[in-house]
């Protein structure tokens, strides 16, 4: 499962279809794996690759917990596009997903 | 002594205790929270859970070498620092030595939208964390109610909760959990349900503008503690509790005597005056004498070395001082060597409560062997409906098990001779001296009688008391005075003044 490390990269400015999801998990647990799944698979068919999905492993640096105030794992948080907005659970809700993170279908 | 024992002794790790280092508290919990455990402390808004949970880590830092963590739910590292500054706890210093580390978990009030299952991981790494980088022993959660706010889902809440207290006892992490008091139960979310060993109830109202503090221990597995509600009090060094309830009669009754300052009075008690550890009331009408009767009590006891605590709540220490030198009396000299302390307050400054946790206070600071309260007669008013004498029956009981000689003055009124000061607290006393003025063909003139002084063959005869630059001395005895002694205690026989 490829994951990207956890930095901040620029944005790529001005275009408010390109999202940027950060997706905490502690260590490959159920709902972890599901979560990262499914996120893909929502990725996929809403935002037709104008997306990137970042993933942060506490367990390896849990310092980073602090800066987005993760409590609950998975947390889903939107970087981007402004507002920042935040999700929890294994994403298998899609419609809430959907809801919370405030998708508009790419066009 | 040792003795050879068959067998090690087993420890009883249920029964081993963090001590809290907060005065007064240790004694009451017989020797601090539970070590390894989850406490809960919990109460109503402001009455200092979360000055109480940070203590316990200051102290537990600084006095016994274990390093605490603070999860913070309401404040920020910035807010907390300021907010404790006031006690002298300087968090910044204790953070930068890495005896402390605050972390600030800030829970959004409109609950996050959840999209599946989830746990509170985020939170247990947090705090694993931050106790792995300073080594923790202690930690504590203020206030984790907040959690109840938001997290939606109450069976994911339950569960999580219970996780984590399994997770602090199972890292052997001393901790304390901060609740909100609730309306039908100790808290607002049933938090009490959650914690098997220890859970202590703070309690703060105002009451006829009169603000008490109270603690109480609601349940500690494996510890007999006294169920009674404690004062307390907080200033600029803490919280001290008022360890003192038990009213078992146990202390030792000493042979020992002090001298009571007039010579001439010494001599109506046997020659050697009151008994060390003994507690002595002066009453009299306004005017007759009582402060100067203390003061030359605490003059002799200077004179011999011995530190004394004056408690004033109607004269400033300056009136005391101007007033006692008119008297020949020079106490500016000990309170100079240090030998006298006086404490000036006022009696509707604070409740019963209040003035007995700051008496108690100041007596584990300063060790007096001579305590002196100067009048007792508005702490009596100042109390409204509440149960004096049960306040004044612990005042009196601490005094005679730390085996200090106290002296309470009280007003009477003429006209309503000694009445009200026998309801309150005359059984309490050893000793009971009476002043009072009279005019016997038209001269005024000032009386002194011992009533009653246990374990003494005290002189019931009423001397002259005389008042000049040279003291108090007490004249001869006093045939044609108008008052009957009787059993009841002294009242006027007629009214032919």
């Amino acid at each position: 499962m490829k994951k990207s490390p956890a930095k901040k990269r620029p944005a790529k400015t001005g275009r408010s279809d390109f999202f940027i999801l950060r997706l905490y998990i502690a260590g490959q647990t159920p709902n972890s794996v599901t979560a990262i799944a499914n996120l893909k698979k929502i990725c996929e068919d809403k935002l037709k690759g104008k997306y990137r999905i970042q993933v942060v492993d506490l367990l390896e640096k849990p310092q980073l917990a602090k800066g987005d105030q993760i409590i609950a794992i998975p947390t889903l948080v939107r970087r981007l596009p402004p507002p920042v907005k935040k999700i929890i659970g294994n994403l298998s809700k899609t419609e809430s997903v959907i809801v919370g993170l405030d998708i508009q279908p790419a066009r | 002594m040792p003795r050879s024992k068959p067998t090690p002794k087993v420890a009883h790790p249920s029964l081993a205790k963090a001590p809290t280092g907060i005065q007064g508290l240790d004694e009451v919990t017989g020797g601090g929270l539970p070590r390894g455990r989850v406490s809960l402390v919990c109460g109503n808004a402001g009455c200092g859970k979360s000055l109480l949970a940070m203590e316990f880590l200051v102290r537990g830092a600084l006095r016994y070498g274990e390093p605490g963590v603070c999860v913070n739910f309401e404040e920020t590292e910035e807010k907390l620092t300021a907010n404790v500054a006031s006690l002298g706890f300087d968090l910044r210093a204790l953070t930068r030595q890495k005896k402390l580390l605050i972390d600030y978990v800030f829970i959004e009030r409109n609950q996050i939208a959840e999209a599946g299952e989830y746990n509170l991981d985020g939170l247990f790494i947090r705090l694993a964390h931050a106790v792995k980088a300073i080594k923790a022993k202690r930690v504590v959660l203020d206030s984790v109610q907040a959690l109840f706010a938001g997290v939606a889902d109450p069976g994911i809440l339950r569960s999580e909760l219970q996780r984590l207290f399994r997770w602090l006892e199972d890292q052997k992490l001393t901790a304390i959990v901060t609740g909100e008091a609730g309306v039908h139960a100790l808290t607002r979310h049933n938090l009490e349900e959650y914690i098997a060993d220890c859970v202590i109830a703070l309690d703060h109202r105002v009451t006829e503008q009169i603000s008490t503090r109270r603690l109480r221990i609601v349940k500690y597995r494996g510890t007999s503690h006294g169920t009674d509600e404690y004062p307390f009090l907080i200033d600029e060094e803490g919280i001290s509790v008022v360890p003192i309830t038990s009213l078992a009669l146990t202390h030792k009754a000493l042979v020992e005597r002090v001298s009571t300052g007039i010579p001439a009075l010494d001599v109506m008690m046997e020659g050697k005056g009151f008994f060390r550890g003994s507690s002595v009331l002066v009453t009299g009408t306004s005017g007759t004498g009582k402060s100067s009767v203390a003061a030359s009590f605490v003059s002799a006891a200077c004179a011999r070395g011995e530190a004394c605590l004056y408690f004033t709540f109607e004269e400033s220490p300056g009136q005391i001082l101007r007033n006692m030198r008119s008297v020949g009396l020079n106490l500016e000299r000990w309170v100079k060597k240090g030998l006298l302390h006086f404490n000036a307050m006022r009696p509707t400054s604070t409740g019963l409560e209040g003035h007995l946790a700051a008496i108690h206070k100041l007596i584990a600071k300063l060790q007096p062997s001579i305590v002196v309260i100067d009048p007792i007669t508005n702490l009596i008013s100042a109390s409204g409906n509440y149960d004096v004498k049960s306040m004044l029956v612990r005042l009196v009981d601490f005094l005679k098990v730390a085996q200090i000689t106290s002296m309470f003055t009280n007003l009477t009124f003429a006209g309503d001779p000694q009445e009200r000061t026998a309801a309150a607290v005359s059984s309490l006393m050893d000793t009971w001296i009476v002043l009072r003025d009279s005019k016997p063909n038209g001269r005024p003139r000032r009386e002194l009688y011992v009533l009653k002084s246990r374990g003494m063959a005290h002189s019931r005869e009423v001397h002259e008391l005389m008042v000049s630059e040279r003291g108090l001395e007490l004249g001869a005895v006093l045939r044609d005075h108008t008052l009957a002694a009787t059993v009841d205690g002294p009242h006027v026989v007629s009214a032919a003044e």
